[in-house]
């Protein structure tokens, strides 16, 4: 009895804290991580609510804006290039559209391919170093080389090109089979299906690089002998004791990779290879803004400080997350 | 050091043949010849028949890949334009790249001079207040893209304040060994805006990479030992930290090399400058598959050789790099 009470005292009393819940009250410290992740749900959340799309799903009622003023593709002609205030208030483009409307549905853009890139990266890129690092030999050899092999091609020249290839498919929009659905699931996305493909097929290989780094550190460590003592089997090895532990660090990395995923999509767009109009993208509306930059400003600097807020708030987050959960990898 | 050498070159010629495979199949497997519509209207049979002759487009894939592939060693030729008749894409690259080269140079040497200067004062005053600002003006930097940056400056600069021209390029060709343009007034007025669109994303980067390593090599050993034996403060630094400091800089310059290119695009067509990315971003919209072919393969064997290049130079300044 006696023993018991001093047991739940001491217990009480040390407040024991794990390395992560260290590391999270350290990000709370960081006012600019703080601030990066309290910006990023702001974002997050005028984009799922730009239009009811979501409350519909449930009410099936119809589609209409929410947040946004108006419904992106909603052209005025009689106020094409209306400037800041009134009836807009960022302003309207060439169309007589609405910038803020679009500028808010374009958030919906960039989001998801950060959103899907980051996925594919980290599920594509963990399994692979995870069985790469994991089963050694002849298999990580040969696993290896291929990656090498895919690192010397230029990411984004590759990128371009499929994106080439994509968009002149769809446009022909007759091809049958497996390359019919995916180009209409594709029309419906506004273009978006190919974007995260292109970038989908390549973007994991530097993942797989740093969890092979990882797995390979892990692999000898004391608590994987033990298991493998024990008679644990590979998958239970690699799914109860390397993979929880290397998960961590690879999601950071993956933080810190997010502004690049923005920056592409942006470019891609900008460049006419991204979404198809009339889904509004922030590089499509800078593209289109800078033709008229003498007289409209507004329509370039609009999306632009979108953009710019945007990877800043990822920036702040991603350096903020780093410092705290993995401070050997600062200044990199 | 030879035998690195030799390794990394074996292993970059299967690499350099896949890339222009890649390329090559890419753009044969789109759908639909480049002749099927001239304007909006389409050939007849007859004629597209006689200029996919003309062009060697209806020989079997692996006899075209063939051919392009021995054109292009033996007489470095990447075919003719499809759409601006009698102009071949040697030509449209020999006359723009240069001047892409010079928009990518001039913004990697801005890079480079605002990048390792901030980065070392801000490792040598760690937790200063410069070494804060510093901080927080790099990660703002890393954050503007050069597609918002470049119509900033535009704006501001040019437009309302009329300092300098809004677009174009202050030097046309011929130009002194292919690459060297006229250096003016003139030449540096139009340079400087898409210079700095295009370099200070990358001068932020720099900066914090040259800190964070300098910070690593200064808690060594041997930079103690050089303090114990006496040395000037100025002598440290320069002679023993920063030798060490700024090799994984030199690893950063190869992807650097890559975003300059791409931003290339971007801010060559804000700028409306006659580069090969302006020409590029044009030939997608005309469908010009030859040019699209022929400036990402140039692209390509750029990125390659500079990655190629940037290891070497590490591996020289590293020997650990060479043994692993």
């Amino acid at each position: 009895m006696a023993i018991e009470e001093t047991k739940t005292l001491v217990l009480t009393k040390r407040k024991e804290r794990s390395p992560a819940q260290a590391a999270f009250r350290q990000l709370l410290k960081n006012k600019f991580a703080v601030g990066g992740g309290i910006l990023i749900i702001l974002i997050i959340s005028v984009a799922l609510f730009a239009d009811n799309s979501l409350i519909a799903l449930i009410t099936k009622q119809e589609i209409k804006p929410l947040i946004a003023p108006y419904h992106f593709a909603k052209t005025s002609f009689v106020d094409n290039n209306a400037p800041p205030g009134g009836k807009f208030l960022f302003g309207a483009d060439y169309l007589g559209r609405d910038l803020l409307s679009r500028t808010i549905y374009g958030a919906r853009v960039s989001l998801s391919m950060a959103l899907v890139a980051s996925m594919v990266s980290i599920v594509v890129g963990i399994a692979y170093g995870l069985i790469s690092g994991y089963f050694g030999g002849l298999i990580d050899n040969v696993m290896m080389r291929i990656v090498d092999y895919l690192y010397c091609f230029p990411f984004i020249i590759f990128v371009i090109l499929m994106q080439v290839v994509f968009k002149a498919f769809s446009r022909r929009g007759q091809a049958t089979g497996l390359m019919g659905i995916l180009i209409k699931a594709n029309s419906q996305m506004g273009g978006m299906l190919f974007l995260f493909i292109a970038i989908g097929l390549i973007n994991w290989i530097d993942m797989a690089r740093i969890a092979r780094g990882q797995v390979l550190s892990y692999k000898e460590k004391e608590f994987v002998e033990a298991a493998r003592a024990v008679g644990s089997s590979d998958i239970r090895i690699i799914f109860r004791h390397i993979l929880p532990n290397i998960i961590g660090p690879c999601i950071i990395r993956e933080t810190l990779t997010i502004p690049a995923y923005i920056f592409y999509e942006a470019f891609l767009s900008f460049i006419g290879l991204g979404v198809n109009p009339p889904t509004p993208s922030w590089g499509i509306m800078i593209s289109e803004g800078v033709q008229g930059l003498r007289s409209y400003p507004f329509q370039t600097f609009v999306p632009g400080i979108a953009l710019t807020i945007t990877t800043l708030a990822f920036n702040f987050l991603g350096d903020g997350l780093r410092d705290a959960f993995d401070p050997r990898l600062r200044g990199e | 050091m030879t035998k690195y050498i030799i390794r990394r070159i074996l292993l970059f010629i299967p690499v350099l043949i896949g890339v222009i495979f890649t390329v090559f199949l890419l753009v044969r497997i789109i759908p639909g010849g480049p002749f099927d519509f001239v304007g909006d209207k389409s050939l007849p049979p007859q004629v597209v028949a006689n200029l996919e002759e003309k062009y060697h487009i209806n020989d079997p894939i692996w006899k075209q890949f063939i051919d392009y592939l021995w054109d292009l060693i033996s007489k470095g030729d990447l075919g003719p334009s499809f759409k601006y008749r009698g102009r071949t894409v040697n030509e449209i690259i020999k006359e723009t790249l240069p001047i892409s080269f010079q928009l990518g140079l001039l913004s990697m040497i801005l890079a480079i001079i605002i990048g390792i200067p901030t980065g070392i004062i801000a490792a040598l005053k760690q937790n200063s207040v410069f070494d804060y600002s510093s901080t927080f003006i790099a990660v703002v930097f890393r954050s503007i893209p050069n597609m918002a940056l470049g119509p900033l400056l535009i704006w501001l600069i040019a437009l309302k304040l009329g300092w300098l021209p809004v677009a174009r390029w202050g030097a046309l060709p011929p130009f002194f060994l292919g690459f060297i343009p006229k250096i003016n007034a003139d030449f540096f007025k139009h340079a400087m805006l898409p210079t700095f669109a295009l370099g200070t994303a990358y001068s932020a980067g720099i900066s914090r990479l040259t800190r964070g390593s300098l910070l690593q090599v200064i808690r060594e050993d041997y930079i103690r030992t050089a303090r114990a034996k006496g040395l000037s403060e100025r002598m440290v630094i320069v002679g023993h930290a920063l030798k060490n400091g700024l090799i994984p800089v030199i690893t950063y310059i190869g992807p650097i090399f890559a975003a300059v290119l791409t931003g290339t695009f971007i801010v060559e067509h804000i700028f409306g400058i006659p580069g090969m990315g302006k020409h590029f971003i044009k030939s997608i919209g005309n469908r010009d598959y030859a040019v699209i072919q022929g400036v990402t393969l140039v692209y390509s064997i750029t990125l390659v050789v500079a990655n190629l290049l940037v290891d070497i130079t590490y591996a020289w300044l590293d020997p650990r790099i060479r043994y692993a």
